[in-house]
Protein backbone atom coordinates (compact mmCIF):
# COMPACT_ATOMS: atom_id res chain seq x y z
CA UNK A 1 0.00 0.00 0.00
CA UNK A 2 2.82 2.29 0.94
CA UNK A 3 4.33 2.58 -2.25
CA UNK A 4 1.69 3.10 -4.62
CA UNK A 5 0.45 5.83 -2.21
CA UNK A 6 3.63 7.89 -2.17
CA UNK A 7 4.37 7.06 -6.11
CA UNK A 8 0.36 8.73 -5.92
CA UNK A 9 1.88 11.32 -3.82
CA UNK A 10 4.67 11.71 -6.12
CA UNK A 11 2.40 12.04 -8.78
CA UNK A 12 0.34 14.92 -7.55
CA UNK A 13 2.87 16.86 -6.90
CA UNK A 14 4.36 16.77 -10.25
CA UNK A 15 1.04 17.26 -11.64
CA UNK A 16 1.00 20.61 -9.35
CA UNK A 17 4.61 21.32 -10.01
CA UNK A 18 4.47 20.89 -13.71
CA UNK A 19 1.72 23.99 -14.16
CA UNK A 20 3.13 25.86 -12.15
CA UNK A 21 6.47 25.71 -13.94
CA UNK A 22 5.03 26.20 -17.24
CA UNK A 23 3.40 29.49 -16.05
CA UNK A 24 6.71 30.70 -14.35
CA UNK A 25 8.02 30.34 -17.80
CA UNK A 26 5.04 32.47 -19.47
CA UNK A 27 3.33 34.64 -16.39
CA UNK A 28 3.91 37.69 -19.41
CA UNK A 29 4.78 40.13 -17.01
CA UNK A 30 6.78 42.66 -19.08
CA UNK A 31 7.42 44.59 -15.56
CA UNK A 32 6.70 48.04 -16.22
CA UNK A 33 8.07 50.30 -13.81
CA UNK A 34 6.94 53.87 -14.05
CA UNK A 35 9.61 56.18 -13.46
CA UNK A 36 8.82 59.65 -11.96
CA UNK A 37 11.17 62.29 -14.18
CA UNK A 38 8.76 65.65 -12.76
CA UNK A 39 6.51 65.99 -10.40
CA UNK A 40 3.70 64.01 -11.71
CA UNK A 41 5.27 63.40 -15.05
CA UNK A 42 5.59 59.63 -15.86
CA UNK A 43 7.96 57.40 -18.14
CA UNK A 44 8.03 54.06 -18.69
CA UNK A 45 11.30 53.09 -20.60
CA UNK A 46 11.42 50.09 -22.89
CA UNK A 47 14.34 47.78 -24.28
CA UNK A 48 16.55 48.68 -27.09
CA UNK A 49 15.63 45.44 -29.05
CA UNK A 50 13.94 44.53 -31.92
CA UNK A 51 10.16 42.95 -31.23
CA UNK A 52 10.68 39.04 -29.68
CA UNK A 53 9.10 36.49 -28.52
CA UNK A 54 11.68 37.43 -25.04
CA UNK A 55 10.46 40.97 -24.69
CA UNK A 56 7.11 40.43 -25.97
CA UNK A 57 7.27 43.91 -27.88
CA UNK A 58 8.00 45.99 -24.42
CA UNK A 59 11.03 48.03 -26.90
CA UNK A 60 8.86 51.30 -26.58
CA UNK A 61 8.51 54.06 -24.01
CA UNK A 62 5.32 55.23 -22.98
CA UNK A 63 4.29 57.33 -20.16
CA UNK A 64 1.80 59.46 -18.55
CA UNK A 65 0.91 62.64 -17.04
CA UNK A 66 -1.21 63.39 -13.49
CA UNK A 67 -2.78 66.50 -13.02
CA UNK A 68 -5.48 67.41 -10.34
CA UNK A 69 -8.47 65.90 -11.67
CA UNK A 70 -7.16 63.12 -14.12
CA UNK A 71 -4.68 61.52 -15.75
CA UNK A 72 -3.35 61.78 -19.57
CA UNK A 73 -1.53 58.86 -21.32
CA UNK A 74 1.22 59.04 -23.77
CA UNK A 75 0.96 55.62 -26.02
CA UNK A 76 -0.68 52.44 -24.92
CA UNK A 77 2.15 50.18 -25.81
CA UNK A 78 2.82 46.53 -27.47
CA UNK A 79 -0.10 44.81 -26.97
CA UNK A 80 -3.27 44.42 -24.51
CA UNK A 81 -1.22 42.50 -21.75
CA UNK A 82 0.80 45.62 -22.25
CA UNK A 83 -1.88 48.28 -21.80
CA UNK A 84 -3.20 46.33 -19.13
CA UNK A 85 0.16 46.23 -17.00
CA UNK A 86 0.40 50.06 -17.88
CA UNK A 87 -2.64 50.98 -16.33
CA UNK A 88 -2.14 48.88 -13.37
CA UNK A 89 1.16 50.83 -13.37
CA UNK A 90 -0.67 54.06 -13.17
CA UNK A 91 -3.22 52.91 -10.70
CA UNK A 92 -0.64 51.89 -7.98
CA UNK A 93 0.70 55.88 -8.24
CA UNK A 94 -3.20 57.30 -8.58
CA UNK A 95 -7.06 56.51 -8.31
CA UNK A 96 -7.30 58.73 -10.93
CA UNK A 97 -9.53 58.86 -13.80
CA UNK A 98 -7.53 58.52 -17.54
CA UNK A 99 -9.11 61.54 -19.21
CA UNK A 100 -7.14 61.40 -22.04
CA UNK A 101 -5.15 58.56 -23.99
CA UNK A 102 -3.14 59.66 -26.49
CA UNK A 103 -1.19 57.71 -29.61
CA UNK A 104 2.00 59.46 -30.91
CA UNK A 105 1.94 57.94 -34.47
CA UNK A 106 0.37 54.76 -36.12
CA UNK A 107 3.25 52.35 -35.28
CA UNK A 108 1.88 49.09 -33.54
CA UNK A 109 4.01 49.68 -30.86
CA UNK A 110 2.50 52.83 -29.55
CA UNK A 111 -1.26 51.83 -29.86
CA UNK A 112 -2.24 47.63 -29.59
CA UNK A 113 -2.36 48.41 -25.87
CA UNK A 114 -5.40 50.17 -26.67
CA UNK A 115 -7.93 48.05 -25.24
CA UNK A 116 -7.41 48.42 -21.69
CA UNK A 117 -8.17 52.16 -21.76
CA UNK A 118 -11.93 53.70 -21.42
CA UNK A 119 -12.17 54.02 -25.10
CA UNK A 120 -14.06 57.20 -25.46
CA UNK A 121 -10.74 58.77 -23.70
CA UNK A 122 -8.64 57.23 -26.77
CA UNK A 123 -7.38 60.34 -29.44
CA UNK A 124 -4.97 60.78 -32.09
CA UNK A 125 -3.81 62.97 -35.05
CA UNK A 126 -6.34 62.53 -37.76
CA UNK A 127 -3.67 60.83 -39.65
CA UNK A 128 -2.86 58.67 -37.26
CA UNK A 129 -6.71 57.81 -36.97
CA UNK A 130 -6.46 56.93 -40.57
CA UNK A 131 -3.05 54.57 -40.71
CA UNK A 132 -4.60 52.61 -37.74
CA UNK A 133 -7.35 52.51 -39.18
CA UNK A 134 -6.07 50.90 -42.92
CA UNK A 135 -2.65 49.35 -41.52
CA UNK A 136 -3.69 48.28 -38.20
CA UNK A 137 -4.73 45.08 -38.99
CA UNK A 138 -1.99 44.14 -40.69
CA UNK A 139 0.74 45.42 -38.03
CA UNK A 140 -1.35 43.06 -35.68
CA UNK A 141 -1.23 40.08 -37.81
CA UNK A 142 2.61 40.67 -38.00
CA UNK A 143 3.27 41.51 -34.22
CA UNK A 144 1.52 37.96 -33.34
CA UNK A 145 4.22 36.70 -35.59
CA UNK A 146 7.23 38.84 -33.84
CA UNK A 147 6.11 38.71 -30.34
CA UNK A 148 4.14 35.24 -29.85
CA UNK A 149 1.83 34.27 -26.66
CA UNK A 150 2.43 38.21 -25.38
CA UNK A 151 -0.17 39.17 -28.09
CA UNK A 152 -2.91 36.90 -26.89
CA UNK A 153 -6.63 38.46 -27.19
CA UNK A 154 -4.87 41.90 -28.73
CA UNK A 155 -7.26 43.53 -31.22
CA UNK A 156 -6.44 47.19 -32.88
CA UNK A 157 -8.85 49.78 -31.31
CA UNK A 158 -9.27 52.67 -33.57
CA UNK A 159 -9.32 56.32 -31.72
CA UNK A 160 -12.49 57.65 -31.94
CA UNK A 161 -11.43 61.50 -31.33
CA UNK A 162 -9.26 63.70 -33.19
CA UNK A 163 -6.84 65.78 -31.22
CA UNK A 164 -6.85 69.64 -31.95
CA UNK A 165 -2.88 70.86 -31.75
CA UNK A 166 -2.34 74.09 -29.70
CA UNK A 167 -1.58 74.54 -26.09
CA UNK A 168 -4.70 73.77 -23.14
CA UNK A 169 -5.58 72.95 -19.96
CA UNK A 170 -6.12 69.25 -19.40
CA UNK A 171 -6.97 67.61 -16.05
CA UNK A 172 -5.07 70.93 -14.30
CA UNK A 173 -1.98 70.83 -16.56
CA UNK A 174 -0.43 73.08 -19.14
CA UNK A 175 -0.18 70.90 -22.03
CA UNK A 176 0.53 71.51 -25.59
CA UNK A 177 -0.17 69.29 -28.46
CA UNK A 178 2.30 70.04 -31.65
CA UNK A 179 1.20 68.45 -34.89
CA UNK A 180 4.58 67.40 -36.13
CA UNK A 181 5.39 64.50 -39.24
CA UNK A 182 8.33 62.71 -40.65
CA UNK A 183 8.93 59.62 -38.78
CA UNK A 184 4.86 58.72 -40.23
CA UNK A 185 2.94 61.10 -41.87
CA UNK A 186 0.96 62.39 -38.34
CA UNK A 187 3.71 62.01 -35.14
CA UNK A 188 2.12 64.08 -32.23
CA UNK A 189 4.34 65.66 -29.82
CA UNK A 190 3.00 66.42 -26.30
CA UNK A 191 4.90 69.05 -24.38
CA UNK A 192 3.93 69.23 -20.61
CA UNK A 193 5.03 73.13 -19.94
CA UNK A 194 4.92 72.17 -15.78
CA UNK A 195 7.59 70.41 -15.71
CA UNK A 196 9.59 71.54 -19.42
CA UNK A 197 9.27 67.56 -20.69
CA UNK A 198 8.65 66.90 -24.03
CA UNK A 199 7.49 63.48 -24.89
CA UNK A 200 8.74 63.56 -28.56
CA UNK A 201 7.10 60.16 -29.93
CA UNK A 202 9.32 58.66 -32.64
CA UNK A 203 10.86 61.48 -34.05
CA UNK A 204 12.97 61.19 -31.50
CA UNK A 205 15.54 58.24 -30.37
CA UNK A 206 18.14 58.02 -28.32
CA UNK A 207 21.12 55.21 -28.26
CA UNK A 208 18.86 52.75 -31.17
CA UNK A 209 18.94 53.32 -34.85
CA UNK A 210 16.04 55.54 -35.92
CA UNK A 211 13.33 53.33 -37.77
CA UNK A 212 11.98 54.38 -41.59
CA UNK A 213 8.69 52.61 -42.86
CA UNK A 214 6.60 55.44 -43.41
CA UNK A 215 9.55 58.47 -42.98
CA UNK A 216 9.77 61.04 -45.25
CA UNK A 217 13.43 62.34 -43.71
CA UNK A 218 13.18 65.81 -44.87
CA UNK A 219 9.83 66.45 -43.05
CA UNK A 220 11.29 64.67 -40.33
CA UNK A 221 14.84 66.58 -40.21
CA UNK A 222 12.14 69.71 -40.03
CA UNK A 223 10.35 68.55 -37.15
CA UNK A 224 13.10 67.97 -35.37
CA UNK A 225 14.68 71.56 -35.95
CA UNK A 226 11.03 72.78 -34.60
CA UNK A 227 11.50 70.44 -31.44
CA UNK A 228 15.38 72.33 -30.93
CA UNK A 229 13.42 75.52 -30.23
CA UNK A 230 11.30 74.52 -27.73
CA UNK A 231 12.39 75.56 -23.93
CA UNK A 232 12.48 72.20 -22.30
CA UNK A 233 14.60 70.38 -19.83
CA UNK A 234 13.55 66.59 -20.61
CA UNK A 235 13.34 64.98 -23.59
CA UNK A 236 11.47 61.48 -23.64
CA UNK A 237 12.15 59.35 -26.57
CA UNK A 238 10.09 56.91 -28.27
CA UNK A 239 12.58 54.46 -27.88
CA UNK A 240 15.86 54.91 -25.51
CA UNK A 241 16.96 56.46 -22.35
CA UNK A 242 15.62 60.33 -21.34
CA UNK A 243 17.57 62.88 -21.50
CA UNK A 244 17.95 65.90 -20.16
CA UNK A 245 19.99 67.52 -22.63
CA UNK A 246 19.86 67.81 -26.41
CA UNK A 247 22.49 64.74 -27.30
CA UNK A 248 19.47 62.48 -29.21
CA UNK A 249 18.16 65.06 -31.01
CA UNK A 250 22.00 65.85 -32.27
CA UNK A 251 22.45 62.17 -32.73
CA UNK A 252 18.76 61.39 -34.35
CA UNK A 253 19.60 64.42 -36.94
CA UNK A 254 23.27 63.50 -37.61
CA UNK A 255 21.92 59.75 -38.33
CA UNK A 256 19.24 60.39 -40.44
CA UNK A 257 21.19 63.20 -42.58
CA UNK A 258 23.73 60.72 -42.79
CA UNK A 259 20.97 58.16 -43.90
CA UNK A 260 19.13 60.81 -46.59
CA UNK A 261 22.84 61.24 -48.11
CA UNK A 262 24.18 58.14 -48.40
CA UNK A 263 21.02 56.56 -49.98
CA UNK A 264 20.56 59.46 -52.61
CA UNK A 265 24.22 59.15 -53.69
CA UNK A 266 24.17 55.38 -53.77
CA UNK A 267 21.33 55.90 -55.96
CA UNK A 268 23.31 58.30 -57.66
CA UNK A 269 26.30 56.14 -58.20
CA UNK A 270 24.21 52.93 -59.71
CA UNK A 271 24.47 51.17 -56.86
CA UNK A 272 21.61 48.19 -57.02
CA UNK A 273 20.24 47.33 -53.79
CA UNK A 274 22.48 44.23 -52.53
CA UNK A 275 25.33 46.67 -52.72
CA UNK A 276 24.13 49.13 -50.49
CA UNK A 277 23.26 47.02 -48.10
CA UNK A 278 26.96 46.40 -48.03
CA UNK A 279 27.93 50.11 -47.29
CA UNK A 280 30.33 51.15 -44.07
CA UNK A 281 27.95 52.16 -41.22
CA UNK A 282 30.36 55.28 -39.86
CA UNK A 283 32.00 54.22 -36.23
CA UNK A 284 30.01 56.99 -34.68
CA UNK A 285 26.56 55.22 -34.78
CA UNK A 286 28.12 52.06 -33.59
CA UNK A 287 26.58 52.85 -30.41
CA UNK A 288 23.45 53.10 -31.50
CA UNK A 289 21.86 49.58 -31.19
CA UNK A 290 20.33 48.05 -33.97
CA UNK A 291 22.15 50.18 -36.45
CA UNK A 292 22.97 47.46 -38.72
CA UNK A 293 19.50 46.24 -39.42
CA UNK A 294 18.02 49.13 -39.27
CA UNK A 295 20.44 50.54 -41.24
CA UNK A 296 19.47 47.76 -44.50
CA UNK A 297 15.69 48.01 -43.36
CA UNK A 298 15.67 51.88 -43.94
CA UNK A 299 17.86 50.69 -47.60
CA UNK A 300 14.40 48.97 -48.44
CA UNK A 301 12.07 51.79 -47.12
CA UNK A 302 13.96 54.26 -48.94
CA UNK A 303 16.30 54.01 -51.54
CA UNK A 304 13.23 52.79 -54.37
CA UNK A 305 12.09 56.36 -54.68
CA UNK A 306 15.71 57.68 -54.53
CA UNK A 307 16.34 55.01 -57.37
CA UNK A 308 13.94 56.22 -59.15
CA UNK A 309 14.99 59.97 -58.93
CA UNK A 310 18.43 58.68 -60.18
CA UNK A 311 16.82 56.83 -63.88
CA UNK A 312 14.38 59.67 -64.13
CA UNK A 313 17.53 62.16 -64.48
CA UNK A 314 18.51 60.36 -67.55
CA UNK A 315 15.34 59.81 -68.90
CA UNK A 316 15.29 63.78 -68.85
CA UNK A 317 18.72 64.88 -69.93
CA UNK B 1 16.14 31.90 -29.25
CA UNK B 2 13.83 28.99 -29.18
CA UNK B 3 14.25 29.00 -33.33
CA UNK B 4 18.04 28.75 -33.15
CA UNK B 5 18.39 26.12 -30.39
CA UNK B 6 16.31 24.78 -32.70
CA UNK B 7 17.69 25.24 -35.75
CA UNK B 8 21.17 23.80 -34.27
CA UNK B 9 19.24 20.68 -33.20
CA UNK B 10 18.08 20.30 -36.74
CA UNK B 11 21.45 20.89 -38.04
CA UNK B 12 23.54 18.50 -36.03
CA UNK B 13 20.50 15.75 -36.90
CA UNK B 14 20.80 16.31 -40.61
CA UNK B 15 24.97 16.25 -40.02
CA UNK B 16 24.79 13.27 -38.37
CA UNK B 17 22.67 11.94 -41.02
CA UNK B 18 25.07 13.15 -43.49
CA UNK B 19 27.73 11.12 -41.63
CA UNK B 20 25.92 7.98 -41.85
CA UNK B 21 25.14 8.31 -45.62
CA UNK B 22 26.73 8.79 -48.67
CA UNK B 23 26.48 11.57 -50.85
CA UNK B 24 23.39 10.11 -53.44
CA UNK B 25 23.96 12.73 -56.12
CA UNK B 26 26.09 11.96 -59.24
CA UNK B 27 29.28 13.93 -59.51
CA UNK B 28 30.59 15.89 -62.22
CA UNK B 29 34.36 14.94 -63.38
CA UNK B 30 36.62 15.14 -60.19
CA UNK B 31 33.91 16.85 -57.61
CA UNK B 32 32.28 15.97 -55.14
CA UNK B 33 28.40 16.53 -55.30
CA UNK B 34 27.74 17.18 -51.49
CA UNK B 35 24.20 17.09 -49.87
CA UNK B 36 22.53 20.33 -49.99
CA UNK B 37 24.12 23.17 -48.18
CA UNK B 38 21.61 25.04 -47.76
CA UNK B 39 19.91 21.63 -45.96
CA UNK B 40 16.37 22.48 -47.79
CA UNK B 41 14.09 19.61 -47.46
CA UNK B 42 12.75 20.25 -51.56
CA UNK B 43 15.84 19.86 -53.12
CA UNK B 44 15.11 17.18 -54.64
CA UNK B 45 12.38 18.28 -56.30
CA UNK B 46 14.40 21.44 -57.65
CA UNK B 47 16.62 18.24 -59.28
CA UNK B 48 13.37 16.74 -60.73
CA UNK B 49 12.18 20.00 -61.93
CA UNK B 50 15.34 21.58 -63.41
CA UNK B 51 17.89 19.21 -63.54
CA UNK B 52 16.51 15.60 -64.75
CA UNK B 53 19.22 14.00 -66.71
CA UNK B 54 21.51 16.75 -66.50
CA UNK B 55 24.68 17.15 -64.17
CA UNK B 56 24.37 19.62 -61.19
CA UNK B 57 27.45 20.48 -58.90
CA UNK B 58 27.36 22.98 -55.62
CA UNK B 59 29.70 25.67 -56.28
CA UNK B 60 31.02 28.14 -53.52
CA UNK B 61 31.91 30.65 -56.44
CA UNK B 62 27.93 31.02 -57.37
CA UNK B 63 26.68 33.23 -54.81
CA UNK B 64 22.93 34.73 -54.21
CA UNK B 65 23.13 37.85 -51.87
CA UNK B 66 20.15 39.28 -50.57
CA UNK B 67 18.96 40.31 -47.04
CA UNK B 68 18.57 37.47 -44.32
CA UNK B 69 15.21 38.93 -43.26
CA UNK B 70 13.21 40.19 -46.05
CA UNK B 71 11.78 43.56 -45.14
CA UNK B 72 8.84 43.68 -47.77
CA UNK B 73 8.32 40.30 -48.89
CA UNK B 74 6.74 41.39 -52.31
CA UNK B 75 10.19 43.48 -52.88
CA UNK B 76 13.42 41.06 -51.69
CA UNK B 77 16.41 42.30 -53.56
CA UNK B 78 18.71 39.93 -54.78
CA UNK B 79 22.05 39.90 -56.64
CA UNK B 80 22.58 36.62 -58.53
CA UNK B 81 26.52 36.29 -59.35
CA UNK B 82 27.72 33.52 -61.10
CA UNK B 83 30.90 36.06 -62.49
CA UNK B 84 33.76 34.12 -61.22
CA UNK B 85 33.13 31.58 -63.26
CA UNK B 86 34.52 31.60 -66.88
CA UNK B 87 31.71 30.72 -69.79
CA UNK B 88 28.40 30.84 -68.36
CA UNK B 89 25.71 30.65 -70.94
CA UNK B 90 22.84 30.13 -68.72
CA UNK B 91 21.45 31.19 -65.51
CA UNK B 92 18.35 30.18 -64.24
CA UNK B 93 16.84 31.60 -60.83
CA UNK B 94 14.43 30.05 -58.52
CA UNK B 95 13.02 29.57 -54.84
CA UNK B 96 12.13 26.20 -53.86
CA UNK B 97 9.14 27.20 -51.35
CA UNK B 98 7.74 29.97 -53.65
CA UNK B 99 4.39 28.32 -55.32
CA UNK B 100 6.22 29.41 -58.73
CA UNK B 101 9.62 28.25 -58.46
CA UNK B 102 11.27 29.88 -61.26
CA UNK B 103 11.55 33.33 -61.38
CA UNK B 104 14.14 34.43 -64.28
CA UNK B 105 16.25 33.33 -66.97
CA UNK B 106 19.32 35.05 -67.69
CA UNK B 107 21.66 34.69 -71.02
CA UNK B 108 24.49 37.11 -69.63
CA UNK B 109 26.01 37.18 -73.44
CA UNK B 110 28.30 40.48 -73.51
CA UNK B 111 27.17 41.50 -69.68
CA UNK B 112 28.75 39.92 -66.78
CA UNK B 113 27.23 36.62 -65.42
CA UNK B 114 25.74 38.88 -62.51
CA UNK B 115 22.26 40.23 -62.12
CA UNK B 116 20.75 42.57 -59.28
CA UNK B 117 16.77 42.24 -59.39
CA UNK B 118 13.73 42.19 -56.65
CA UNK B 119 11.27 39.41 -55.98
CA UNK B 120 8.62 38.02 -54.13
CA UNK B 121 8.73 35.66 -51.69
CA UNK B 122 5.98 33.69 -50.17
CA UNK B 123 7.36 32.32 -47.02
CA UNK B 124 11.25 31.59 -45.83
CA UNK B 125 13.15 29.72 -48.69
CA UNK B 126 16.54 29.02 -50.37
CA UNK B 127 17.11 31.68 -53.77
CA UNK B 128 19.00 29.46 -56.15
CA UNK B 129 20.67 30.11 -58.82
CA UNK B 130 22.11 27.79 -60.94
CA UNK B 131 25.04 28.63 -63.93
CA UNK B 132 25.05 26.40 -66.89
CA UNK B 133 28.82 26.49 -69.13
CA UNK B 134 29.12 25.02 -72.09
CA UNK B 135 29.66 21.87 -70.80
CA UNK B 136 26.49 21.26 -69.97
CA UNK B 137 26.86 21.23 -65.94
CA UNK B 138 25.32 22.91 -63.42
CA UNK B 139 26.89 25.09 -60.85
CA UNK B 140 24.24 26.00 -57.73
CA UNK B 141 24.54 28.49 -55.22
CA UNK B 142 22.10 29.97 -53.20
CA UNK B 143 21.58 31.72 -49.68
CA UNK B 144 18.33 31.46 -47.16
CA UNK B 145 16.07 34.31 -47.27
CA UNK B 146 13.61 34.08 -43.82
CA UNK B 147 10.25 36.45 -45.69
CA UNK B 148 8.17 36.66 -42.65
CA UNK B 149 8.57 39.34 -40.04
CA UNK B 150 10.56 42.09 -39.75
CA UNK B 151 8.73 44.67 -38.32
CA UNK B 152 6.40 47.38 -40.08
CA UNK B 153 6.34 45.29 -43.38
CA UNK B 154 3.91 46.12 -45.67
CA UNK B 155 2.52 44.90 -49.00
CA UNK B 156 3.50 47.27 -52.01
CA UNK B 157 1.33 49.29 -54.05
CA UNK B 158 -1.01 47.07 -55.69
CA UNK B 159 -1.45 46.51 -59.67
CA UNK B 160 -4.69 48.10 -58.39
CA UNK B 161 -3.67 51.12 -59.26
CA UNK B 162 -4.46 52.75 -62.46
CA UNK B 163 -0.96 54.29 -62.98
CA UNK B 164 0.13 50.84 -64.49
CA UNK B 165 -2.47 50.60 -67.45
CA UNK B 166 -1.41 54.09 -68.48
CA UNK B 167 2.37 53.43 -68.44
CA UNK B 168 2.67 49.78 -69.20
CA UNK B 169 5.99 48.65 -70.30
CA UNK B 170 7.63 52.38 -69.62
CA UNK B 171 11.55 51.88 -69.19
CA UNK B 172 13.41 54.60 -67.04
CA UNK B 173 17.26 53.36 -67.03
CA UNK B 174 20.42 54.93 -66.86
CA UNK B 175 23.97 53.60 -68.02
CA UNK B 176 26.99 54.20 -65.76
CA UNK B 177 30.51 54.07 -67.33
CA UNK B 178 32.31 51.34 -64.79
CA UNK B 179 36.01 51.51 -63.98
CA UNK B 180 36.77 48.34 -65.86
CA UNK B 181 35.76 50.14 -68.47
CA UNK B 182 32.56 48.54 -69.10
CA UNK B 183 29.02 49.90 -68.65
CA UNK B 184 26.76 49.31 -65.78
CA UNK B 185 22.54 49.25 -66.86
CA UNK B 186 20.32 49.97 -64.52
CA UNK B 187 16.84 50.02 -65.34
CA UNK B 188 12.93 49.96 -64.13
CA UNK B 189 10.26 48.62 -66.13
CA UNK B 190 6.57 49.79 -64.97
CA UNK B 191 4.43 46.21 -65.17
CA UNK B 192 1.98 44.74 -62.69
CA UNK B 193 4.06 41.11 -62.50
CA UNK B 194 0.31 39.49 -61.42
CA UNK B 195 1.22 35.76 -61.03
CA UNK B 196 -2.10 34.72 -61.76
CA UNK B 197 -2.33 33.50 -57.98
CA UNK B 198 -4.26 35.77 -56.64
CA UNK B 199 -8.32 34.78 -56.98
CA UNK B 200 -9.60 37.05 -60.68
CA UNK B 201 -6.35 37.91 -61.50
CA UNK B 202 -4.50 36.17 -64.86
CA UNK B 203 -0.81 35.70 -64.84
CA UNK B 204 0.67 38.73 -66.64
CA UNK B 205 4.23 39.58 -66.80
CA UNK B 206 7.43 40.51 -68.75
CA UNK B 207 8.91 37.41 -70.48
CA UNK B 208 11.37 39.00 -72.85
CA UNK B 209 13.55 42.00 -72.05
CA UNK B 210 16.51 41.71 -75.17
CA UNK B 211 19.62 44.37 -74.63
CA UNK B 212 21.18 45.55 -77.55
CA UNK B 213 23.66 47.80 -79.00
CA UNK B 214 23.25 50.95 -81.38
CA UNK B 215 23.65 48.35 -84.52
CA UNK B 216 21.23 46.06 -83.13
CA UNK B 217 23.60 43.61 -81.68
CA UNK B 218 22.04 41.63 -78.85
CA UNK B 219 24.15 41.81 -75.94
CA UNK B 220 22.46 40.17 -73.33
CA UNK B 221 18.51 38.89 -72.26
CA UNK B 222 16.62 38.30 -69.35
CA UNK B 223 13.73 36.14 -69.32
CA UNK B 224 11.27 37.10 -66.03
CA UNK B 225 8.71 35.14 -65.23
CA UNK B 226 5.59 35.64 -62.38
CA UNK B 227 7.95 35.75 -59.40
CA UNK B 228 9.81 38.57 -60.19
CA UNK B 229 9.05 42.04 -58.27
CA UNK B 230 5.62 44.16 -59.51
CA UNK B 231 7.95 47.27 -61.70
CA UNK B 232 10.63 44.86 -62.35
CA UNK B 233 14.35 46.44 -61.73
CA UNK B 234 17.40 45.31 -62.89
CA UNK B 235 21.45 45.99 -62.45
CA UNK B 236 23.64 43.71 -64.84
CA UNK B 237 26.73 45.02 -65.99
CA UNK B 238 27.92 44.92 -70.03
CA UNK B 239 31.69 44.26 -70.85
CA UNK B 240 32.96 47.23 -73.17
CA UNK B 241 31.43 50.69 -73.47
CA UNK B 242 28.13 51.47 -74.96
CA UNK B 243 28.41 52.22 -78.75
CA UNK B 244 27.23 55.89 -79.35
CA UNK B 245 26.72 55.48 -75.77
CA UNK B 246 23.46 54.42 -75.45
CA UNK B 247 21.48 50.80 -75.30
CA UNK B 248 18.44 49.65 -76.80
CA UNK B 249 15.84 48.06 -74.92
CA UNK B 250 13.11 45.57 -76.03
CA UNK B 251 11.11 42.84 -75.59
CA UNK B 252 7.58 41.93 -74.45
CA UNK B 253 5.11 40.64 -71.88
CA UNK B 254 2.81 37.79 -71.96
CA UNK B 255 -0.03 39.09 -73.72
CA UNK B 256 2.28 40.44 -76.24
CA UNK B 257 2.56 44.37 -75.47
CA UNK B 258 6.06 45.37 -76.41
CA UNK B 259 8.80 47.01 -74.68
CA UNK B 260 11.16 49.45 -76.84
CA UNK B 261 13.05 51.93 -75.21
CA UNK B 262 16.52 53.58 -75.13
CA UNK B 263 18.37 53.56 -72.49
CA UNK B 264 21.69 56.62 -71.90
CA UNK B 265 24.05 57.73 -69.57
Amino acid sequence: MKLPLSLASLLFALLLALPLAAQQRTSFDYGLVAQEIAPGTYVIVGLREDFSFANGGNIVNTGFLVGRSGVIVIDTGPSRRYGEQMLAAIRAITPLPVVLTLNTHHHPDHFLGNQAFPQDTLAALPDTIAGIRSEGEGFNDNMYRLNGDWMRDTEVVVPARAVMPGRQDIAGRDVELLALGGHTAADLVVVDHDSGTVYAADLLFNGRAPTTPHADIARWLGALEALARLPARLWVPGHGEVSTRLDPLHETRDYLEWLQATIRDAAEAGLDMTEVFALDIPARFSRLALVETEFRRSVVHLFPAAEQAALARAQRD
Amino acid sequence: MKRHTLLLAGMLWLCALAAATPPVLAAAAGETVARDPLDSPRWGDMLKTFFEGQEVVFDPRIKVSGPAVAEDSLNVPITVDASALPGVEELIVFADFNPILKALRFEPGAAQARLGFRLKLQQSSPVRVAARTADGIWRVGGAWVTATGGGCTLPSVGSGSPEWQERLNEVSGRLWARIDGGERLRMRIIHPMDTGLAAGIPAFHIEDIVISDEDGRVLSRIQPLEPVAENPSFTLDLAGAARGGRLHVSGRDNNGNRIDAWVTR
